[in-house]
């Protein structure tokens, strides 16, 4: 890739839909821990053990804010990301090239 | 209560429904009319064959048995889909720019084109999916046999074989006229996928139907029914851990690799912005999905007796409360889920077995090396007819030897851990560029193995395939490999167990394989273009560029072809399709016939990059460039080899006219040669004539006068003589026919020679000599006394000084003997100097006699000798330098 002279911090745009992708990211990696949550819950005949309605409510709620997430970013996110948008450079944080 | 001919009369004219909507699909898309068809909404509807029967009927048998356990199977693809951005994403990007046609051909791809890699793949897939694929006969025949024992009038059970028949049948015969219709480079069947996605919303609707009835018309609200849930068996929060986590990686893993989902994901989708969609509204779906499975599982343990099948929960609880219409809807929301999968998951197949099985065998028999020509295209769609219908057969054979006693869900999990033996290749293979095949076959082969050894085969159940001794203590009773205690861990869930070792060893040996061996080239280039694929390839446009991209073809063919035939073509072509103008719309005809044409001036390869480019169909892969690079180098062959010729005859030409300036030159100086020479043999010729007449003519001449006109004739005699023995002498010399007499001698010994043969001593002239005197020669030492005597003699007649003095001075330089003759005359002209070496060449007095041969008779004899003779100029008079070298051994001196 050819790196092209940028001004510093003048690309806010493509700035913020590069951290977007970020949150794009790491949010299965927060829905991943958010869904395991359930497994420090103690169990069966244990005091304090919810109860399977309180379960549900947890993982469908859970459930829901992540699709909410995914479609705020779905929609926030360009589908073209990058260059021609303001010409500022790659939206994609670039591969890494040094690993063969 | 329905009869069974009603529940026959609905299915068919829900199928028929099935065959108008894909057919209507189909005819749209051929007519390029069809935006509709590639909304983001179909492609998240068609990415729901996720949801087979096995979600429909089996996640509610699935609950009642254990719990909130089933939601695994969902959660895993929600999180890989809200994941998008990480491996979705990149198969998509990856599968069109390679034109990637199934999840083995992804692998091949990556793995440089591996066949053998392609062929285990799908040997893996087809073994993963066979009892998928009877799970869903397996529950069309059970939903249909919960019918017809509510049917008095009803054929006995006995009946479901046939019933499971009959949906095979019927499944191939949809999939082979929808599936193999066309044979698009692209593997996309817009009639397929339309289908499907009316298949998602009658299931979705169907078990959100039966959840509503359940939530609000049995239970009486949402607050109650949470009430009925805690009550119930599946009230306490209990779940097993290491299932939960193990199950819902598997099915994220499974969601990535099943063919089928493959299919839908990667090859079907039409544009990458669809993702972006799907990545939220296809986990709504799922959740939708999984919504109600707990309260129904719960109204149906409740309500219905203890031995029902918890796994027709959906349908019996609608029926045992006599609510037939509901039941009907959710009989077809059931046979919708296994209807759509066995269809996707059959192409899915059949283009696997058919592209890296069928062919090459079929290739390798015809004797090879063939180009494609036309009836390959029948081979191939008769292979993949053949290929939907031996998969299907597969999966009634399964459900036949497996009794259909299993549970669902037990089934579905089996598939998805084969399948998933796949991720770690799959994966790998996008990430990280290191990655080889070896590490590839080695994974695949191991996790492979394992599946089959510590999940599929124990499946049938003991004693079907694997004796129940094996099961209890091992092969050969070797412990350590006990199919549900391997390496003598036991006390694990037997499927956690098998999925967590044949994952574990596949990634192990994959690593390990890639790490200690080396990638092929080709493999090094894809996993290049795999891994970096983001910054190579832009993101997948829609063929919708209409104008645009036909200006742009325009513009590349004008310079391919020449503007005034570009511009013919694009306007007849513009003109078939009713258009005005030059400029057609880009239907793939239009783009066909101008690759044809391009291909005749550039080559195939060349031209289909150069119009995938264009219309940003495809990214050009690496063997799409090997192509364009060998006819490339063909053409510059070519061009190569005109130019060498061009530059031969070139030089042939030079050398022609170059042989023809000498002949003209040499025929010149022939005639001047002659026309000298009847001169010089003219003029005594006159004199002996006319004295020899006036000797026979004359009357009374006395002896005085005849010995004077004797002696004049006797005196041209001899002038002619000598000039014709210089003649001869010269003529010898220029044809090299002299032979040389070499020996050795002093140089003084010459010169004395050369000085008394000429009298100089005794003459007017005086004679200097200066330098060396001693110089012992090896050469031929008449000629060069020849040689000398003619230049002493040059002197004696030309020098013109009143007291002439002729210099002669020897000298050694440089391993070269240089004997310098210089009088005190007034010398030569610059003018004369170029040319007294030449024949027949006289300067100044005419009489002084000589026929002008003795130059260049002395210059013959120096290149014979191998020295040379020059004039050397500025030495206030005639100057000559003979050029000698000596040998080494007098040089040295």
């Amino acid at each position: 890739m050819s790196k092209r002279r940028q001004p510093l911090f003048l690309a806010r745009h493509s700035y913020r839909q590069r951290r977007l992708a970020d949150a794009a990211r790491l949010l299965p990696i927060l829905g991943a821990i958010l869904m395991a949550i359930p497994l420090l819950w103690p169990q069966g005949e244990a005091p304090g053990t919810p109860t399977t309605s309180i379960a549900m409510i947890y993982v469908f709620g859970v459930w829901l804010a992540l699709i909410a997430a995914a479609a705020l970013l779905a929609r926030r996110l360009e589908p073209q990301p990058g260059p021609e948008e303001d010409g500022a450079g790659q939206a994609t944080p670039p591969q890494s090239q040094s690993e063969v | 209560m329905a009869s069974l001919n009603l529940l026959i009369a609905v299915c068919l004219a829900y199928v028929a429904l099935l065959f108008v909507v894909a057919f209507g699909a189909e005819r749209a898309a051929l007519r390029g009319k069809a935006a509709w068809l590639r909304s983001p909404l179909v492609y998240t509807l068609s990415l729901s064959i996720y949801c087979t029967a096995w979600t429909f009927y089996g996640a509610v048998g699935y609950a009642a048995r254990s719990g909130m356990e089933y939601l695994t199977i969902y959660i895993g693809p929600s999180l890989v889909m809200v994941g998008w951005f990480w491996a979705v994403r990149k198969m998509v990007r990856i599968g069109r720019s390679q034109k990637i046609t199934s999840v083995a051909d992804l692998i091949s791809s990556r793995y440089g084109k591996s066949n053998r890699l392609a062929v285990l793949v799908t040997i893996l897939a087809v073994v993963g999916t066979t009892p998928y694929i009877a799970l869903q006969l397996q529950s069309v025949t059970l939903s249909v046999a919960s019918f017809s024992q509510a049917d008095a009038a009803a054929r006995p059970l006995g009946d479901q074989n046939s019933t499971a028949f009959w949906v095979a049948a019927g499944l191939a015969f949809f999939t082979v006229l929808f599936g193999t219709r066309n044979l698009d480079a692209n593997e996309r069947h817009h009639g397929v996928v339309m289908a499907i996605a009316v298949e998602a919303v009658v299931k979705l609707f169907a078990l959100l139907a039966v959840g509503i009835f359940v939530v609000w018309g049995i239970n009486g609200g949402i607050g109650d029914t949470f009430a009925r849930i805690d009550a119930s068996p599946l009230g306490d929060w209990q779940i097993k851990g290491d299932r939960w986590a193990g199950l819902t990686c598997l099915s994220a893993a499974a969601f990535l690799t099943l063919p089928r989902m493959f299919q839908v994901l990667v090859v079907e989708n039409e544009e990458e912005r669809h993702l972006r969609t799907a990545s939220w509204a296809f986990p709504l779906y799922l959740l939708l999905m999984s919504l109600f499975v707990v309260p129904i599982a719960v109204t149906g343990l409740a309500l219905l007796p203890a031995d029902s099948n918890p796994d027709l929960f959906v349908l019996s609880v609608p029926l045992a409360l006599g609510n037939n219409g509901l039941a009907l809807l959710s009989f077809l929301g059931g046979f919708s889920s296994a209807t759509s999968m066995v269809i996707v998951a059959s192409i899915a197949l059949s283009t696997m077995v058919s592209n890296h099985i069928v062919m090459p065998i079929w290739l390798s028999t015809q004797g090879g090396g063939a180009m494609v020509s036309g009836d390959v295209r029948h081979v191939v769609i008769l292979a993949r007819r053949l290929s939907i219908i031996g998969v299907l057969l597969l999966g009634y054979l399964y459900y036949r030897i497996s009794g259909g006693s299993t549970a669902l869900a037990a089934i579905g999990l089996i598939s998805f851990s084969g399948v998933a033996q796949f991720l770690p290749a799959l994966i790998g293979g996008l990430f990280w560029r290191a990655a080889n095949r070896i590490g590839a076959l080695a994974g695949l082969i191991l996790g492979g193995t394992l599946w089959l050894w510590c999940l599929f085969l124990p499946s049938f159940g003991p004693d079907v395939i694997l004796p129940a001794s094996v099961l209890e203590s091992g092969p050969f009773g070797i412990g350590w490999l006990r199919p549900w205690s391997m390496f003598g861990i036991s006390g694990m869930d037997p499927l956690v167990h098998g999925v967590f070792w044949s994952l574990l060893l596949n990634t192990l040996a994959f690593v390990a394989g890639s790490l200690f061996t080396f990638p092929t080239p080709m493999e090094r280039l894809q996993g290049a273009q795999f891994v970096n694929v983001f910054d190579h390839s832009a993101a997948t446009r829609s063929w919708s560029g209409g104008m645009a991209q036909s200006e742009d073809l325009m513009i590349m063919a004008q310079r391919i072809v020449g503007a005034q035939e570009a511009q013919a073509l694009f306007a007849r072509a513009a003109q078939a399709q009713g258009l005005q103008g030059y400029l057609p719309e880009p239907t793939p005809e239009f783009l066909q016939m101008l690759e044809r044409e391009l291909a005749g001036s550039v080559g195939a390869a060349t031209a289909h990059a150069m119009i995938g480019q264009i219309t940003g169909g495809a990214n050009v892969s690496v063997q799409d460039l090997l192509a364009v690079a060998d006819e490339t180098a063909q053409i510059m062959e070519h061009s190569s080899q005109l130019e060498a010729k061009s530059a031969e005859l070139a030089r042939t030409a030079r050398q022609l006219r170059a042989a023809n300036e000498k002949l003209t030159a040499l025929s010149v100086q022939k005639d001047a040669f002659l026309s000298q020479i009847s001169h010089e043999l003219r003029t005594p010729m006159t004199s002996i004539r006319a004295f020899s007449e006036i000797l026979r003519d004359t009357e009374g001449l006395d002896d005085a006068g005849k010995a004077k006109y004797a002696g004049i004739i006797h005196g041209e005699a001899i002038r002619l003589t000598r000039l014709l023995d210089d003649l001869l002498d010269l003529s010898v010399l220029e044809n090299g026919q002299v032979n040389l007499n070499i020996r050795q001698g002093g140089l003084s010994e010459i010169l004395d020679h050369a000085i008394a043969a000429t009298g100089a001593e005794t003459g007017r002239m005086v004679l200097v000599r200066k330098g060396l005197n001693d110089v012992t020669l090896n050469t031929d030492m008449d000629r060069l006394a020849q040689v000398f005597i003619n230049l002493i003699a040059n002197a004696q007649k030309y020098c013109d000084a009143d007291h002439p003095v002729l210099t002669i001075d020897t000298q050694v330089k440089d391993g070269q003997l240089l004997v310098d003759f210089i009088d005190n005359g007034t010398g030569i002209g610059a003018e004369a100097q170029d040319v007294i070496f030449e024949k027949f060449s006289r300067i100044g007095d005419q009489q002084a006699g000589g026929a002008g041969l003795g130059l260049a008779i002395c210059r013959e004899i120096m290149a014979r000798l191998g020295g040379a003779i020059l004039y050397l100029p500025g030495q206030q008079g005639a100057a000559f330098r003979v050029r000698l070298p000596l040998p080494v051994r007098m040089a040295a001196q």
